[in-house]
C-alpha cells in the first residue's frame, strides 16, 4: 500500500528494533498516521473531521465506560442512578454531560465529514469501500446514539423508544410480533432496558472495529483532496507527520473548546426538558421528538400521510426513512461523472447546497410539531431529497460540462491557486 | 446502468408518493384555546444566570423556607437530602437541627419488634415525601399528583422563570375565555400553565405569608422568586462548580490551541499548500 515514495520506518533504538522485528506494531502505526503515509498537501480544514470523529468516538467510549460503573439499568432506579451519578458521584455531572453532549458533538462532526465527501466527490472510485463502511459506521452510531438516550429512562427516553420500535409494527404481518419480541415484551420496559444497555456498551466497540477498515481501506488508494485529481507523484504529497498531525492537533484544540463551552454552560440547550421526568407509561407527552440529529429522518417518516398503491402511510414513512440513508451505499453508482471534485461541476455544485438547504429545511420540520405548514413543506423537501440523489444526480453527471482540471495538485498549488481549495463559490 | 434506472424508479415511487400526498388538501392548524390564551414565562433573572453565575446563597436559605413552610405539605423532593443543605451555607449542626425538626417523618423499622414504623429525619436522609404512596397524594389532591419538585427547575421548557411566573400567575379566567375552556371543579386559571387549568390551589397568597429571618420583605412575588431560585439549586447543585471548572478548561484550551495554531503554522512554513 500507499505511494513508492513513502519514507520507510527504520528503528534505531535497540528496544524498538527488538519490539519492530517480533511484533511490527510501531511500524503499523507509522505507516497509518505517521511520517510513512504520505497525504495530499492541498487538503482544506474539511479534512479535519475524520480525526475529530475518531477523537469524539473515543470521548464516548471513556466517559461512557465509567458512567456505566454507576448506572443501573433497571426500570425502577435507572432514572435515579443516573440522578446519583449528577449529584453524588465524584465529577459524575462532567462525566456525563460530556457524554450527552459529545453524542451531539460526535454527530456535528460526523455530518460535516459526510458532506465533505460529498461535496469533493470522495465516495466516487477508488474509494467506494471507504464510503460504504462510513455509512455503516454512519448506521451504527444512530443505532447507538438512540439505545443511548432511552437509558436514562426518563419521559422522552421512553416515547422515543416505543415510537421507534413501533416503526416494526408497520411490517405487514410479521411486524408486531417482531417488535414484541425485540423489545422483549409489548411496551418498552425493564427488559427493553436491559437489552438497549447491552447494546449500547458493545456498538462503539464494533464502529471502532469498522473504522479500523474504514481507515485501512482509505490508505490502499490514500487520501482524496479538494481538486480531486489523483496524486502524481511525491511533489504532490508531505508525510502526515508532522504536517497533518500538527493541523490536526490545532483541529482538535478548535474542536475541543467548542465542546466545552457547550458543555460547561449550556449542557442541557441540545437535550428535551422532559427527559427530566421520570419515564410514565401512563402519560404521553405533548410533542415526541427525538434528539436533533435524527430531524431530518424524522421529518421524511411523517411526511408519508397519504396511503399509496394500496400500502399504508406508515409503511411508506418507515421505508423511505431507511431508504433515506441506504441510498447511499450507491451513490457511487448513481454519479457517472469521471470529476470527484464539486469545484469544476459548475451544475453540481450548485445541486449539492440546494441539497444542504433540503436538509437543513427538513430537519426544522422535524422538530416542529405535526401540522400546517410544516407537513407540507416536509413533503416538498422529502421528495426533493429523493429526487436529488436517485434522479436528479445521475442526470446531471451526464449532461454537466466540467470546468478544465488542473494537471496535478502541485500545478495548482504552486499557481497559488489556493482558492481552489476554498469549498464555497469558486471560480476556476 | 441498471443501478441507475432501478434508482430513477424507485425515486420516482417517493416523489409520487409524497406529492401527492403534497396536493391532498387539508385544513389550516387551528389556533387552539390553550394557544391563545397561554402566556410565556416573564422574565426572571437569579444570580445563578449566565455563564459566570454562582449562587445567592441568603437567596437560596429564603427559597429553602418558603419550600419548608409552604410547598413541603404537598411536593416531595427526593433526590436532594437534609446533607446537601451544608450547600447552601447551612451548618452541620443547623442542618441536623433541620433535619430532626422536619415535619414528616421518614419510614423506619422497629428494631424491636421488626414493624413498620417512623423515625425523625437524620442529615444523611433524602427529603421524606407528604405522600405515603401515589394514591394517598391523588386522593389529597383531587385526583391530581403534585410532582417531586427536585428537577422542575429542568423538567420544564421554560426553566426558573416558569416556576415564578405559574407561582405569581394565578388570576380570574378573562372574560372571552370560551366555556370548555373554563376551569372546572377545584381546578385553577393559570395562563402560564399549559392547559390553562391547574389543580395546584394558589401556593403564595399573602404578603408575609413567611416571615423570613433576614429581614428581607416577603412579598408573593420575593417569595416565588425565592423558591425558583431554590428549585434552581435542587436541580443543579454542581452548577457553581461547572462554571468555575468550565472557565479554567476554556482558558487553558485557548491557550492550548493557540500554541497548536502556532506550531501548525511553524510545521508548514516550509511548505506551499
Ligand atoms: C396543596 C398542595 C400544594 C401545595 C402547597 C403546593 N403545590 Fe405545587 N402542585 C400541587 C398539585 C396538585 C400539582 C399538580 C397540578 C396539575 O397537574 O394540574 C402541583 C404542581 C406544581 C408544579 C408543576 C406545574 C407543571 O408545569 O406541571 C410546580 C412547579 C409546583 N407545583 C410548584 C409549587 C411550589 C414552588 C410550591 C410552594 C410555593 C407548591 N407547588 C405548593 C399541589 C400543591
Ligand atoms: C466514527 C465515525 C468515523 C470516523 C472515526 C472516521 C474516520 C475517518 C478518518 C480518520 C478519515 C481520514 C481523514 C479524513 O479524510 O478526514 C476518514 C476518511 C473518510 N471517511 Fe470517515 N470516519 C467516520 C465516519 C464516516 C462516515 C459516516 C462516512 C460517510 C458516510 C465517512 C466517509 C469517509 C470518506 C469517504 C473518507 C475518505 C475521505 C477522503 O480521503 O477524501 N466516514 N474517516
Amino acid at each position: 500500500m500507499s505511494f513508492p515514495w513513502a519514507e520507510h520506518y527504520a528503528p534505531k533504538h535497540p528496544l524498538t528494533k527488538w519490539i519492530d522485528s517480533r511484533l511490527p506494531l510501531p511500524r503499523l502505526v507509522y505507516n497509518a498516521i505517521g511520517a510513512g503515509y504520505p497525504v495530499p498537501r492541498n487538503l482544506n480544514y474539511f479534512w479535519n473531521f475524520g480525526v475529530l470523529a475518531g477523537a469524539a468516538l473515543a470521548i464516548q467510549i471513556i466517559t461512557g465506560i465509567i458512567l456505566a460503573m454507576h448506572y443501573a439499568a433497571h426500570g425502577d432506579i435507572a432514572f435515579q442512578s443516573v440522578e446519583s451519578i449528577m449529584r453524588d458521584v465524584n465529577s459524575g455531572w462532567l462525566l456525563r454531560y460530556a457524554h450527552a453532549n459529545g453524542a451531539s458533538f460526535f454527530f456535528i462532526v460526523v455530518y460535516l465529514h459526510i458532506f465533505r465527501g460529498l461535496y469533493y466527490g470522495s465516495y466516487k472510485a477508488p474509494r467506494e469501500m471507504v464510503w460504504l463502511l462510513g455509512v455503516v459506521i454512519f448506521l451504527l452510531m444512530m443505532a447507538t446514539a438512540f439505545m443511548g438516550y432511552v437509558l436514562p429512562w426518563g419521559q422522552m427516553s421512553f416515547w422515543g423508544a416505543q415510537v421507534i420500535t413501533g416503526f416494526f409494527s408497520a411490517i405487514p404481518v410479521v411486524g408486531e410480533p417482531i417488535r414484541v419480541w425485540l423489545l422483549g415484551g409489548f411496551a418498552p420496559d425493564n427488559a427493553a432496558l436491559n437489552r438497549f444497555f447491552s447494546l449500547h456498551y458493545l456498538l462503539p466497540f464494533v464502529i471502532a472495529g469498522v473504522v479500523v477498515l474504514h481507515i485501512w481501506a482509505l490508505h490502499i488508494p490514500g487520501s482524496n483532496n479538494p481538486t480531486g485529481v489523483d496524486v502524481k507523484g511525491p511533489q504532490d504529497t508531505v508525510p502526515f507527520h508532522p504536517y497533518y498531525t500538527a493541523k490536526d492537533g490545532f483541529g482538535l484544540g478548535v474542536f475541543l473548546t467548542a465542546f466545552s463551552l457547550m458543555l460547561f454552560f449550556a449542557p442541557n440547550a441540545l437535550g428535551h426538558a422532559d427527559n427530566y421526568i421520570p419515564a410514565n407509561p401512563l402519560s404521553t407527552p405533548a410533542h415526541i421528538v427525538p434528539e436533533w440529529y435524527f430531524w431530518p429522518f424524522y421529518a421524511i417518516l411523517r411526511a408519508f400521510t397519504v396511503n399509496f398503491f394500496w400500502i399504508p402511510a406508515k409503511l411508506w414513512g418507515v421505508v423511505a426513512m431507511f431508504s433515506a440513508i441506504a441510498l447511499l451505499f450507491v451513490l457511487p453508482w448513481l454519479d457517472a461523472s469521471p470529476v470527484r471534485s464539486a469545484n469544476y461541476r459548475p451544475l453540481y455544485r450548485k445541486f449539492f447546497w440546494l441539497l444542504v438547504l433540503d436538509v437543513l429545511v427538513l430537519g426544522y420540520c422535524g422538530v416542529m410539531p405535526a401540522e400546517e405548514p410544516w407537513v407540507r413543506i416536509s413533503q416538498f423537501a422529502a421528495a426533493y431529497y429523493f429526487a436529488h440523489f436517485l434522479i436528479i444526480l445521475p442526470i446531471v453527471s451526464r449532461v454537466e460540462k466540467p470546468l478544465p482540471l488542473p494537471n496535478s495538485i502541485s500545478e495548482s498549488v504552486l499557481h497559488g491557486e489556493k482558492a481552489e481549495a476554498a469549498p464555497i463559490g469558486v471560480q476556476a | 446502468m441498471v443501478v441507475r434506472f432501478g434508482a430513477f424508479l424507485i425515486g420516482l415511487v417517493f416523489v409520487l408518493a409524497l406529492l401527492t400526498a403534497f396536493l391532498v388538501p387539508r385544513e389550516a392548524a387551528e389556533e387552539t384555546v390553550a394557544h391563545k390564551f397561554h402566556l410565556h414565562p416573564k422574565a426572571l433573572k437569579l444570580a445563578s444566570d449566565g455563564p459566570l453565575g454562582k449562587f445567592d446563597r441568603q437567596q437560596l436559605q429564603r427559597g429553602f423556607q418558603v419550600y419548608k413552610e409552604v410547598c413541603a405539605a404537598c411536593h416531595s423532593l427526593r433526590f436532594v437530602a437534609f446533607r446537601d443543605l451544608e450547600g447552601i451555607g447551612f451548618t452541620k449542626p443547623e442542618v441536623k437541627a433541620i433535619a430532626n425538626q422536619w415535619a414528616i417523618e421518614v419510614p423506619a423499622i422497629n428494631p424491636d419488634t421488626g414493624e413498620a414504623t417512623t423515625r425523625k429525619a437524620m442529615p444523611s436522609d433524602y427529603f421524606p415525601s407528604p405522600y405515603a404512596n401515589e394514591t394517598a397524594a391523588r386522593a389529597a389532591n383531587n385526583n391530581a399528583l403534585p410532582p417531586d419538585l427536585s428537577l422542575m427547575a429542568k423538567a420544564r421548557e421554560g426553566g426558573a422563570p416558569y416556576v415564578h411566573s405559574l407561582l405569581t400567575g394565578y388570576r380570574d379566567p378573562p372574560a372571552d375565555l370560551p366555556a370548555d375552556a373554563r376551569p372546572g371543579p377545584s381546578l385553577y386559571y393559570n395562563p402560564y400553565f399549559a392547559n390553562l387549568n391547574i389543580a395546584m390551589p394558589p401556593p403564595l397568597v399573602a404578603d408575609g405569608q413567611v416571615s423570613y429571618a433576614d429581614g428581607t420583605s416577603a412579598s408573593v412575588d420575593q417569595m416565588a422568586t425565592d423558591v425558583s431560585a431554590f428549585l434552581v439549586w435542587t436541580a443543579e447543585p454542581k452548577l457553581e462548580n461547572r462554571h468555575r471548572t468550565g472557565v479554567a478548561v476554556v482558558i487553558f484550551l485557548i491557550i492550548a490551541t493557540t500554541l497548536a495554531y502556532l506550531s501548525y503554522r511553524n510545521i508548514w512554513a516550509d511548505q506551499k499548500h
